[in-house]
């Protein structure tokens, strides 16, 4: 089993609630797409290539500032419940992870694990530099991505064109090779049912957004990753003001809706998200969605500080530590998967221990 | 009139054709025109239908040349492109760049990267960080085989460089 403390913050510093916004904005996260110059991309490369590029990097490692402190790991050299767990962490994308193929994670990938910055190897693109913050900090985490590229770029030579940029595998991500994204809750403006005007308003606008896991992952419990579309045509700082700025319009209509439901249906809502609380206190069995949407509502209740010593640190944990390889992995691991049935009843357990440890005994 | 190469068929094709400013006029049979490569069975109706036709067929051919074209570095065709929605190398974008401008227009409502510029590290610096990184793999190697002078040498070595 892979020491998860071996990591900077655990590979977890995002979620401690402690930036601008943070009861609305979980985390902010910047990543840029970069190929190694003289290699096919990591779609057609072969696994020699691959080893080749991981050792460049590597080489390069010291003489990066950003990258000081940083763990490497050979992610191509864990088991699947390793990959699971910084998959749920949000330290590896599922592609590295290898989650989808039956083959695994491919020869060479790996990932630098820094402060608050990382690097991903062999991913789609043979880098994913990506910077993460705790609650609502584009620039923060622009400046920080910025740095890092210019420190590697210096020693290892990307693939660039004059005219289009940097190059990536995927054409939708040609340009600066930049996504800029934060992970936004926004139950008010699902139950006054505004999302749907929101959510267009954002494709209208040349943003994108997505579930809690990204590209392809549903929406679930009112988390949304809002990120931009485009890639090409605009600078970097243009792209993350824009974004910023829409954002900061979303947060504030999500805000105006909260007070609304307080203001018009004040009962219905504490009576809702008061069940939330009482069925996480309480359940023996918890499906995945189940606590997600629960979750989310005692969040919304925690903003509105109805329930007392309840912190978003705390519900941003239960939200990763709820999923099934860490269930798995506290239960005691050992390689054994735990059933459907079985998880649930963990998941249940988990969150009735965490609230009873955070919050005290149901008075 | 016989034909002018096998003399035995009558002529029915005439052939002109001027070699270094000499004209050679030759009588051919259809059997013998027809091993020079000359249509002779064309009529006038289907002239005109190949006329229409031609067009078509090279339209077809350059895109069957356009989707065959292959990248020199990774050999991705526009075809596999198409297939895998990922392209295969940094050429590719040389090798199938009107078609790519035009996806990266539609996708990005333009063309022209207007962020941050690159430059890639001199040579000579990326030679110094490939023999450092062949060192360190060799001081890897030696310590591995408890080969200690050697680790010893190629520690100082690196110190050196770095």
């Amino acid at each position: 089993m892979f020491d998860l403390s071996l990591l900077p913050d655990a590979g977890l510093g995002w979620l401690d609630a402690s930036g601008e916004q943070s009861d609305i904005v979980l985390s902010t996260r910047v990543r840029l797409a970069r190929n190694v110059e003289g290699y096919a991309f990591t779609g057609r490369s072969r696994e020699g290539e691959r080893i080749r590029i991981l050792s460049q990097v590597r080489d390069a490692v010291p003489t990066v500032p950003s990258l000081a402190n940083g763990v490497l790991v050979r992610v191509d050299e864990l088991d699947t419940d390793d990959r699971r767990i910084l998959h749920e962490r949000h330290v590896i994308s599922r592609e590295l992870a290898g989650l989808e193929s039956s083959s695994g994670a491919r020869g060479g990938a790996a990932v630098y694990v820094g402060e608050g910055v990382g690097v991903m190897i062999n991913e789609e693109d043979h880098l994913r530099l990506q910077a993460v913050r705790s609650g609502f900090a584009l620039e923060p985490a622009l400046a920080a991505i910025l740095r890092l590229d210019e420190e590697l770029g210096r020693r290892v030579p990307y693939s660039y064109h004059r005219e289009y940029g940097f190059l990536t595998a995927c054409p939708t991500n040609t340009g600066t090779g930049m996504r800029a994204s934060v992970l936004i809750h926004l139950p008010g403006l699902v139950l006054t049912k505004e999302i749907p005007k929101v959510l267009v308003g954002l494709q209208q606008m040349g943003l994108t957004y997505r579930g809690l896991y990204g590209e392809g992952s549903e929406v679930l419990g009112s988390f949304f990753q809002i990120s931009n579309q485009t890639t090409l045509g605009r600078s970097e700082e243009e792209l993350v003001d824009h974004l910023a700025n829409v954002v900061r319009h979303v947060i504030q209509r999500e805000q105006e809706a909260r007070r609304v439901l307080w203001r018009d249906a004040g009962y219905i809502i504490e009576d809702k998200l008061w069940r939330a609380y009482g069925t996480l206190r309480f359940a023996r069995s918890l499906t995945f969605d189940e606590a997600m949407s629960l979750l989310s509502g005692v969040r919304l209740a925690a903003g509105l500080q109805l329930v007392q010593g309840l912190s978003v640190y705390t519900l941003n944990k239960l939200l990763i530590f709820s999923q099934p390889a860490h269930l798995a992995a506290a239960e005691g691991g050992g390689g054994r998967e735990l059933t459907e049935a079985e998880t649930d009843i963990a998941r249940a357990r988990f969150v009735r221990q965490t609230l009873a440890d955070e919050v005290g005994p149901i008075q | 009139m016989l034909c002018d190469v096998c003399r035995e068929r009558d002529a029915t094709v005439t052939l002109t054709h001027a070699v270094k400013g000499e004209v050679n006029v030759l009588h051919l049979c259809q059997g013998c025109a027809a091993e020079r490569g000359i249509e002779t069975s064309v009529t006038t109706p289907l002239k005109n239908m190949i006329a229409d036709y031609l067009p078509a067929v090279q339209a077809q051919a350059v895109a069957a040349q356009v989707e065959s074209i292959r990248c020199s570095f990774c050999s991705m065709s526009l075809g596999d492109f198409r297939e895998a929605g990922r392209l295969g190398c940094a050429s590719c974008y040389t090798t199938f760049d009107q078609s790519l401008r035009a996806l990266l227009r539609r996708v990005h409502g333009n063309a022209r990267h207007v962020g941050r510029q690159y430059e890639a590290p001199p040579p000579d610096l990326m030679r110094e960080v490939t023999v450092l990184g062949e060192l360190r793999d060799r001081l890897r190697r030696a310590i591995s085989q408890e080969e200690f002078e050697e680790a010893a040498m190629l520690r100082d070595k690196i110190r050196g460089l770095e």
